[in-house]
């Protein structure tokens, strides 16, 4: 695509003044596109947020065995060993009944300090800390291990796991399906209102290639206008997502305390997000264009 | 420099327009073609600047034939051909300025010369006061001088014009008349499709009568008519 820079200058400016020339048409092309990213922006920040979370919570999933007290060494060595063999099973590590008591003080913050007295005699279990491969599976390891020997009790928030694993699994799904039909929408009626200004200016085309113009020579102006389109219709998308994340992120955060709700941090997300969604104007701005002038070309 | 040779055209829905054309333009001629109505003369033009393929036939031009021209090589054929149109075919959202720039951007012209090309040939024209207009601001003649204008600021060796008198007035078809005259002094070559009786008997210049696709009559510094 040998273009002397010459050659792109003229075909800039013809595209800026393409936007302008087209006047109701272009702010037609244009709210289309904020409309449509507006919805992109919100789900992908709503489903990057939730898949976060979800991941989040699924690298938090461990799975605590409490060794019965009468255990001994060697049959605490055998249950490990036993555990180890698991299908699925991703580590195991032990963690006598001080290092367990330790986490807690850990966990607790500043009350953590009154447990200290229980230093002396220590009422927790030994255990083991088993981690599946796939947090998905731990649900049925929980249960393998309960049948085992010298199990004193399995911990790993049964209900709060499954539930969340379910929602996770329903709301990445529906979110990537429901993004994605989003996208296609906003192509197609991009593609038709650039069309339609297209349409509008097929005579011009014509009058063009009569004239001696390279269908590249035409076509590159309308590349650069719908590029254009796309671009200015992101800007307010992309306003909206960075004033509202700021927003949520300052304000909502510090009143929900859950340890697991934790938002992306705006930055870089919400920057990176905005980059996405000039993209993605910008892409649809140039499919659309390109795809309508294709159909005069061939005239 | 205009070479055609039994050229037939018939169109899909069966009407023939050319039944066997011959003919040798050479280069700096000044032709007209003349004929009644539907005798085939804008098909004759088209073939030229290849709007239309001929159905049977050759045309070289230039010593290209345009028979082994490829699809991607009419743009650089159009580019040496000024074509002047019945209907101005001028890009009605830019200005005159911008219309004849038009032609020069295709080829590719370095921007710092296309000011002073393009104020050049709308002088000729008459028109460099309204550079700033907008084809729909402008009369029916100033349109046509803009046509002419944009046709002939890359100075293409070939000026083809179908009726571009046809909607003026006598005496704004005079004026374009000067100025063809004067290109053509300046060594193009010029085909005009006309049914200006007054003009071709007036300027006399070489006669093509076409009439049922045919042609009856090629005579230099002819009279108007084609009843053979």
């Amino acid at each position: 695509m040998a273009m002397k820079v010459r050659s792109l200058q003229r075909h800039l400016r013809e595209g800026v003044k393409n936007v302008f020339r087209n006047g109701w048409m272009s702010v037609a092309s244009i709210a289309a596109v904020t409309v449509t990213l507006i919805l992109v922006g919100v789900f992908l920040a709503v489903m990057l947020n939730l898949n976060q979370m979800a991941d989040n919570i699924e690298e938090d999933v461990e799975i605590s065995v409490h060794i019965d007290r009468t255990a001994e060494e060697t049959q605490i060595r055998e249950l490990g060993k036993q555990l180890e063999e698991i299908d699925k099973v991703d580590t195991v590590i032990f963690s006598s009944k001080d290092d367990e008591l330790e986490k807690l003080i850990d966990s607790m913050g500043e009350e953590g300090q009154a447990w200290e007295l229980f230093e002396q005699d220590n009422p927790l279990n030994h255990a083991f800390t088993v981690r599946a491969k796939n947090p998905d599976d731990t649900v049925p390891i929980a249960a393998e291990i309960e049948s085992l020997d010298y199990v004193d009790d399995v911990i790993y928030g049964k209900d709060v796991v499954e539930r969340l694993f379910e929602f996770n699994k329903y709301a990445r799904t529906i979110g990537l399906v429901l993004i994605i039909g989003l996208v296609f929408t906003a192509i197609f009626l991009i593609s038709n209102t650039i069309k339609l200004t297209i349409m509008a200016r097929s005579k011009e085309i014509g009058i063009m290639k009569l004239v001696g113009a390279t269908n590249g020579f035409i076509r590159w102006p309308f590349f650069i206008e719908g590029m254009l389109l796309g671009i200015f219709g992101s800007l307010l998308p992309i306003i909206l997502i960075l004033v509202g994340y700021y927003y949520v992120d300052t304000k909502l955060s510090s009143q929900i305390t859950f340890n697991f709700v934790e938002l992306l941090p705006f930055n870089p997300f919400a920057w990176q997000l905005s980059l996405l969604i000039v993209s993605i104007g910008a892409f649809i701005g140039v499919w659309g264009s390109v795809m309508s002038v294709r159909k005069f070309l061939k005239v | 420099m205009i070479l055609m040779k039994d050229i037939y055209k018939k169109y899909p829905n069966g009407v023939t327009a050319l039944n066997g054309v011959s003919l040798n333009i050479e280069e700096g001629e000044f032709v007209y073609i003349v004929g009644p109505s539907g005798a085939g003369k804008s098909t004759f033009v088209k073939l030229i600047y290849r709007e239309e393929k001929p159905t049977k036939g050759s045309i070289v031009i230039n010593d290209s034939n345009l028979s082994d021209l490829k699809e991607k090589e009419v743009p650089f054929l159009r580019r040496k051909i000024g074509v002047i149109f019945q209907d101005f075919k001028l890009l009605s959202r830019l200005t005159v300025y911008e219309n004849v720039a038009y032609a020069l951007e295709v080829i590719g012209e370095n921007p710092k010369n296309i000011r002073t090309l393009v104020m050049d040939v709308l002088e000729l024209v008459g028109l460099k006061n309204k550079s700033r207009f907008i084809p729909d601001e402008l009369s029916g003649g100033e349109q046509q001088r803009v046509s002419i204008a944009r046709a002939i600021v890359n100075r293409p060796k070939i000026v083809i014009a179908d009726e571009p008198t046809g909607n003026l007035d006598p005496d704004t078809s005079w004026e374009i008349m000067r100025i063809f005259e004067e290109i053509n002094s300046r060594g193009t070559t010029i085909m005009m499709a006309t049914h200006n009786k007054e003009i071709v008997n007036t300027i006399k210049k070489r006669v093509i009568a076409i009439e049922g696709g045919r042609i009856v009559r090629d005579q230099d510094r002819g009279d108007y008519g084609y009843e053979s």
